[in-house]
């Protein structure tokens, strides 16, 4: 069996998937943790310093493709399975199956990811590519990212669309990431039990630090 | 109907007749389209099971001149995994861990209309009406759910030490009928749990070690060639398995593969 026979197969995939999807889930908190740095009350000074490290700096750089390559690899395989998934049935059901057997967003992965998706092409329209474009895409000056929050967040139909966009992530989250292990095998229940939980509270602290970032900014609360 | 254990109505047990409307699927042949028939059926029993009400149903037909519905049904004691039938938005209709023949008419009051669909899988051909080609699983362990030795007389039980916990997770694991209810559940038709049963019935065995890594590649590369979904761990399967085959099992499946994946020197 080669590679490519191991990973592109139905399990395969899901393999791709649970990968990518946990790779993904790093890169979450490492984002929290950074954007989190808003709080500080400083008028941005820790921000931006955490900020330009990321921006200006090679080695983030340079993690920063690997990162787009597990995004888009994540996007991409989701959205076949999706739609490979979705012609299996053939005719539809007269009366559906609906609840009684699983939860609603662990149904509609797909559903939940293309709104992040639609949500991440706005928010990196707003901050990613400005940023980049101003630094030429190499490591030159950075923009005040503080300042470009505090202004992006000032519209309420932007700061409704990114915690509807944040909800998505949680809702996302919830099942995905207790699935991610699944996939990779984890089937000490022991252990699925933990990370279930795990998975539940990382959905909802994900979800509660960012939709409050541009609340912050829009109700005031930061200088 | 709304599955619901405390739904005294669901589960009350004197005895009491109904009058029904069955809307049943039909179709005669695996080209034609097909399509919903609604039938009165009146008259039933609170102690029949649900198939001896579709035999009820079918002397009636009969005797007026029709065609009766085909269906698979075969022990009637709940252990074939020939019947199937999708009933009321559920496979094996309203009670958990049950088949549709041990299913019994006390699970409906008198005036409900049944809503009686096929499996839905385009692995599952429709053959006549609410009869399906089950055949796929029946490929799915050709190409690999069993043991390649001559096991010769039964031995001697404890002459190969095997761990409690492991030999009734395997025991759990074989409990699977191969009804398809896993399948006609999934939102992606996929035959997971049912593949994730076979493969860990053997993978949890001493018995099954030498052909490990090769049975859960070539197992995983027919059920795909048969054109069911992939699993996106719902726990739709496990919930409505009559068996409660646990999705652990679909976890361990992935162990399985993941390791032949990256070990199997072929």
């Amino acid at each position: 069996m080669t590679w490519k026979q191991v990973f592109t197969s139905s399990v395969g995939k899901k393999l791709v998937m649970g990968f990518t999807g946990i790779f993904l889930i790093l890169f979450l908190v490492i984002h929290v943790s950074l954007n989190a740095c808003i709080w500080a009350n400083d008028g941005g000074k820790m921000f931006n310093a955490g900020a330009h490290f990321m921006g200006a700096n090679v080695v983030p750089r340079i993690l920063e493709i690997g990162l787009f390559a597990g995004l888009i690899l994540h996007i991409i395989q989701g959205l076949m399975l999706e739609l490979s998934n979705r012609s299996k049935r053939g005719i539809a059901y007269a009366s559906d199956y609906g609840n009684r057997g699983s939860k609603w967003y662990s149904r509609s992965m797909g559903i939940l990811g293309t709104l992040i998706l639609l949500f991440l092409i706005l928010h990196m329209s707003d901050f990613w590519f400005p940023n980049r474009a101003h630094q030429n895409f190499v490591l030159g000056e950075e923009i005040d990212l503080y300042a470009k929050m505090k202004e992006t967040f000032s519209v309420l139909w932007v700061v409704i669309v990114y915690v509807l966009g944040c909800l998505s992530l949680g809702y996302h989250l919830a099942h995905g990431f207790q699935s991610a292990f699944r996939t990779l095998g984890v089937h000490n229940k022991r252990y699925n039990q933990m990370l279930t939980s795990i998975g539940y509270g990382f959905s909802v602290i994900i979800t509660l630090a960012f939709a409050m970032m541009p609340l912050s900014f829009y109700l005031g609360w930061l200088n | 109907m709304k599955f619901d254990l405390n739904n005294d109505k669901l589960y009350r047990m004197e005895h009491y007749n109904m009058n029904l409307t069955v809307k049943v699927w039909r179709q005669k042949n695996s080209k034609d389209k097909g399509g919903f028939v609604s039938y009165p059926v009146n008259n039933i029993s609170s102690e029949m099971s649900f198939l001896e009400m579709i035999d009820v149903l079918n002397e009636k037909l009969i005797v007026e001149g029709g065609e009766p519905i085909a269906f698979d049904h075969d022990c009637r004691e709940g252990i074939c995994g020939n019947c199937s039938l999708y009933i009321n938005g559920k496979p094996h209709g309203p009670w958990k861990a049950n088949t549709t023949c041990q299913l019994h008419m006390r699970a409906f009051k008198d005036g409900d209309t049944i809503v009686v669909e096929p499996w839905r899988a385009g692995a599952f051909p429709v053959i006549k009406d609410l009869m399906v080609d089950r055949s796929a699983f029946d490929r799915i362990i050709q190409a690999g759910g069993y043991i390649s030795v001559n096991t010769g007389n039964a031995v001697d039980g404890n002459s190969l030490p095997i761990n409690k916990d492991l030999a009734d997770a395997s025991f759990a694991a074989a409990m699977c009928i191969g009804c398809g209810a896993c399948v006609a559940a999934c939102k992606n038709s996929s035959a997971m749990l049912f593949l994730s049963a076979k493969v860990s019935h053997l993978a949890l065995l001493p018995q099954g070690e030498p052909e490990r890594k090769s049975r859960v590649m070539n197992m995983v590369a027919q059920m795909d060639k048969e054109g069911f979904g992939a699993c996106t761990n719902t726990g739709a399967c496990e919930a409505t398995c009559p068996k409660e085959i646990s999705i652990t099992n679909i976890a361990r499946l992935n162990k399985e593969y993941l390791f032949a994946g990256l070990t199997s020197d072929k």
